[in-house]
């Protein structure tokens, strides 16, 4: 009995791809893939649905098929693209299929219903998979490119390092900012670390007291950690909520913040006489003479 | 304007979610930088007690339009444990998690009104109103 439904399906192939391309192309007017053009659109149908019935004659998942989804996750189409065609796949072979003979009895609706079944579902099986691995692989590679900004440290000067930190700070990047801050301090030797936070945008009391954690492992291990970078809101928010930043040093700019790293380490900035000036001066003293 | 109501929080990235939107809400009505600044970190502690306690909960916002004043609420519900004692935890500096323990004093700080009701079995409902000035 399958195999009588076999052979009916891919006889009359030639009809049912028919089917499902008008009933595609239909459905196609009110929904996502109206911006793709009109061209590309139906070769993906074909080959789609070439795809499909490549699978039935082959009895299981063909690596055209891999390839074809992996080319649609590329092109970022929606995996309701997919779904909702094979759906509409298994509406049309059934329909097609029930039409061709004249009795219909129960259990010849459930062989049916099964032979399709046991031939669509693992495509949309496959299908979904590769999507859903896609994305996985997608998000984790973000997960790990975010990683590497999450708490850079910069050794701009002998004995001052900075840390500047950008973005939402959670749990475990709090971690990862105490530990890149010890290791960067004994490996750089910094007498100072600058942590700037203009890039925070909210001190509430879990990163406030992430960040007294830090400062204060900073000072255990000889070192001073100035906070820089608090904007005037979030000076008011950090007051309002009676936070306690009295034990380390902080500034309102990362530039008086190093002005105070390089006080702290006996240093200054001197500006020096340029030439120009030099030969200025030359001038004048002979105009003097 | 779309307004969206409510985030649930489930996972920690919830609540910058949470407070993105309040915050967002906030700009929409005409808070200042400061005011956004402080409805955002209280939103950001009440979503962090819901994630910490109760593991999940709500975030939702509403718009108060009254006669006289506009504002800003914003209700956290949970269904977690419950606080056992209110005035204990309303007091600076006491925490059952090792932090600050300025998150629900704070948060009473930052905002014009703030109410609190918990219950062993219902869970915690805090609300809180900034008035746009």
């Amino acid at each position: 009995m399958p195999e009588r439904v076999q052979k009916i399906i891919i006889e009359n192939s030639d009809i049912i791809i028919k089917n499902w391309l008008e009933i595609v192309s239909e459905k196609r007017q009110n929904d996502y893939t109206s911006s793709i053009s009109e061209e590309l659109f139906q070769s993906t149908n074909r080959e789609f649905v070439n795809m499909i019935f490549a699978s039935l004659e082959q009895q299981g998942l063909t690596k055209d098929l891999e390839e074809f989804s992996e080319r649609l996750v590329n092109l970022g189409w929606p995996l309701s693209y997919l779904t909702d065609g094979l759906q509409t796949f298994r509406r049309v072979v059934i329909d097609f299929v029930l039409g061709q003979t004249d009795k219909i009895d129960t259990d010849y609706f459930s062989v049916i219903l099964d032979r399709v079944d046991s031939w669509v579902d693992p495509i949309i099986n496959k299908l979904v998979n590769e999507y859903s691995g896609n994305w996985e692989h997608t998000v984790s590679l973000q997960r790990v490119a975010l990683q590497e900004l999450s708490a850079p440290l910069i050794p701009v000067m002998r004995n001052i390092t900075i840390m500047p930190l950008i973005g939402t700070i959670d749990t475990e990047r709090a971690k990862l900012i105490m530990e890149n801050l010890l290791e960067g301090v004994i490996k750089h030797n910094a007498e100072v670390v600058l942590m700037d936070i203009t890039g925070v945008p909210v001190v509430d009391t879990m990163v406030a007291h992430h960040i007294i954690q830090a400062a204060e492992a900073v000072r255990l291990i000889g070192s001073n950690c100035i906070l820089v970078g608090i904007r005037p809101e979030i000076a008011q928010t950090i007051v309002n909520l009676g936070i306690d930043l009295g034990k380390f040093p902080t500034k309102s700019s990362l530039r008086k913040g190093f002005e105070t790293a390089l006080e702290l380490t006996n240093r200054k900035i001197i500006r020096q006489k340029d030439s120009a000036s030099a030969i200025e001066e030359m001038i004048e003293s002979l105009d003097k003479e | 304007m779309d307004f969206k109501p409510c985030v649930t929080i489930r996972k920690e990235w919830d609540i910058v979610g949470a407070r993105q939107l309040g915050r967002k809400h906030a700009k929409e009505l005409g808070f200042g930088t400061v005011d956004q600044a402080r409805i955002a970190t209280a939103i950001s502690e009440l979503a962090r007690n819901i994630y910490l306690y109760a593991r999940t909960g709500t975030i939702c916002f509403e718009v108060i339009d009254e006669l006289d004043k506009k504002g800003l609420k914003i209700v956290a519900k949970d269904n977690g444990p419950g606080i056992r004692d209110i005035s204990q935890v309303m007091q600076d500096g006491y925490s059952t998690s090792g932090g600050l323990g300025a998150g629900l004093p704070g948060v009473k700080r930052l905002m014009d009104f703030f109410e609190i009701r918990s219950d062993s079995e219902k869970g915690t409902e805090i609300e809180a109103i900034k008035w746009l000035r």
